[in-house]
């Protein structure tokens, strides 16, 4: 991480992207409604809010009611985006989710800021490291968890442009933005091959994209071919493409900032478990809690940044 | 409509309740019985609806947040013209399209699937919401039991739509005192429920016998007229309403009839519908006795 190259990428969070993409659309999606629940200075929809104050609403600290609301405003019309922690959205509102959103499959986004370890010195009672799991179990809930601020842009016109509820999954730490290259393109469902190799498939989604193709890096150093897939869609999950690098390297290795249950690891693995069983190491936040820390030093600390990334790979294939 | 008319109506959704939940063999007889007269009112009466196009984009709409008594609100579509009457009974079997809670993408006329205590308020509240953003005049009801206001989201919703003021809102509240494990006020007393709709800056409206037209009338007349502030009818009525052995019974919140009682049920309303359906009387009996 001290490398003189890395410290000279760009870096913004991917919630900064989101607030700004929300602005950016808001008169192209004129019926576009951005609710949060006291906390539009964090998730940035205060952004959104500073444009179109009478498109932003503020439901007060009631996570729950927020989703309720959206759903009710879904139904007259609007495209609501219901914004707050990942915590509170996926976690204490998950039975809103599936009951008021999921279950009629309502047309709502819900734009979850502050996910995983890297919300840092606030700790474990805001490192929300359980989201994907939880939603990936409400039938027809679509996961986007972009890698960067050019992807958290594309999710968001994305899910405007996709009829049905949508769960982005934003981060507060400001992370290198990777994407940043004219033939960028995204489609909800498609994963992207990043970096093609032989030995091993690593699968990673959101900021561990970066860090995989760290890993990679050094793995290419010592001679190991490492394939890098980015997988922003967590559902529907991009199961040819993983399928196809599975059987090509025979061994695969997941990466994302969420518990090893239920996330990504626990999505490929089901996947690879019906159409190619091959060794899974699944890299992410053991079955734990957080602590309070500085994103950059938590992400070292368990192992997921491209040392740690790297370092269980090794591991993995020796 | 004549107030004779909507009693006739509300004994017909009454017999639709109980042969829905008889066909079930399950499902929630006691509060449907209770808020029958709500419901026909609302649907033959109140609400700006068409049963031909149940999704005219500016209707009036209804959320079930007490959405266990989905029977009621069946019935009251059926006998509205949504779907066959003959289709209730179908209630809860498997392949049919009446679930046992409403359901939006299955049910002809059903605004909002819920069935959660509690979620159904968020939802009328923002479609409220939605017509207040859109400029547009539609007016959205939903109807809460009194056991279900003791969830917190209930009041997360209060807080918003007073905040909002939104006067197109009706919360209408089924006060039939009973909850699955008895009184309300033995289980978690909600009570005062007016004063806490008056606290979180709700207009109320006390209706003092909820199963009786003419009052059923004068309160949503009330809401409608309210302006600047939503409006919750605390509608006192009487659980199994229309059913001699339901009334007034806590046993009858979640069980069904079986043959025989089937019949005693279906005998009751009978009588009641002789009694509505004899000559015309100049001055409507005031009080629905029993």
């Amino acid at each position: 991480m001290s490398d003189v190259k890395k410290d000279a990428v760009k870096k913004v969070a991917t919630r900064e992207a989101y607030g700004n993409a929300l602005a950016e659309f808001g008169e192209a999606y004129p019926d576009m409604v951005v609710l949060d629940a006291d906390l539009a200075a964090a998730t940035k929809t205060g952004v959104f809010k500073k444009k179109f104050p009478e498109r932003h609403i503020d439901c007060g600290i009631a996570e729950a009611n927020m989703m309720g609301i959206a759903a009710g405003l879904s139904l007259t019309g609007k495209i609501p985006v219901a914004s707050t922690f990942a915590m509170f959205a996926a976690g204490r509102a998950f039975e809103q989710v599936r009951n008021s959103i999921g279950y009629p499959h309502l047309n709502v986004k819900i734009g979850a800021t502050h996910a995983g370890i890297t919300v840092g010195e606030d700790g474990a009672s805001h490192q929300c490291n359980e989201d994907i799991a939880l939603m990936r179990t409400i039938p027809g809930m679509t996961i986007l968890n972009p890698s960067d601020a050019v992807e958290a842009r594309a999710c968001v016109k994305a899910a405007l442009d996709y009829e049905g509820p949508v769960y982005m999954r934003f981060g507060r730490a400001a992370v290198p933005v990777i994407n940043d290259r004219e033939d960028y393109k995204f489609e909800i469902g498609k994963g992207q091959v990043l970096r093609e190799g032989s030995d091993v498939t690593i699968v990673a989604t959101g900021i561990l994209v970066n860090s995989a193709l760290e890993a990679a890096e050094k793995l290419a150093a010592e001679g190991v071919s490492a394939e890098v897939i980015n997988i922003c869609t967590i559902k529907p999950l991009d199961r040819e493409l993983i399928a196809a690098s599975a059987r090509k390297t025979g061994k695969v290795v997941t990466a994302e900032e969420h518990s090893v249950i239920g996330g990504l690891g626990g999505a490929v693995c089901e996947a690879l478990a019906e159409v190619c069983p091959v060794p899974v190491c699944r890299i992410g936040i053991e079955d734990v809690f957080g602590e309070s820390g500085s994103a950059g030093a938590l992400l070292v600390k368990y192992g997921l940044d491209g040392e740690g990334v790297y370092g269980k790979v090794k591991a993995f294939l020796s | 409509m004549e107030i004779l008319e909507l009693k006739q109506h509300a004994n017909d959704v009454r017999k639709g309740i109980v042969a829905a939940v008889h066909g079930a063999k399950a499902g929630h007889p006691g509060g449907s019985l209770s808020a029958a007269d709500i419901f026909t009112y609302l649907y033959f009466e109140e609400m700006n609806i068409d049963p031909k196009n149940p999704k005219m984009e500016d209707r009036d709409r209804f959320v079930l947040s007490k959405g266990h008594t989905a029977p009621g609100l069946y019935s009251a579509l059926a006998n509205r013209g949504y779907f066959p009457v003959e289709d209730l009974p179908t209630l809860r079997h498997l392949g049919s399209y009446l679930q046992g809670h409403p359901c939006l993408q299955h049910v002809p006329g059903v605004d909002m699937s819920s069935g959660s205590l509690g979620q159904g308020i968020s939802a009328a509240v923002g479609m409220a919401m939605g017509a207040r953003l859109s400029g547009k005049d539609f007016r959205v009801y939903t109807l809460l039991g009194d056991g279900e206001i003791e969830e917190g989201q209930v009041w997360e919703a209060a807080m918003f739509a007073g905040h909002r003021k939104l006067d197109n809102l009706v919360v209408i509240v089924d006060n039939n005192g009973l909850q699955i494990d008895g009184p309300i006020d033995n289980v978690c007393s909600p009570n005062p429920i007016d004063k806490k709709f008056e606290a979180f800056n709700f207009h109320v409206v006390n209706l003092e016998d909820g199963n009786d037209m003419e009052q059923i009338r004068a309160a949503f007349a009330e809401a409608r007229s309210t302006k600047g502030k939503p409006t919750a009818i605390i509608a006192h009525t009487l659980k199994g309403k229309g059913v001699s052995f339901m009334e007034g019974s806590v046993d009858w919140h979640g069980k069904a009839p079986n043959d025989a009682e089937y019949e005693i049920a279906v005998a009751d309303l009978e009588r009641l519908e002789a009694q509505l359906s004899g000559p015309v009387q100049t001055t409507p009996e005031r009080n629905g006795e029993a």
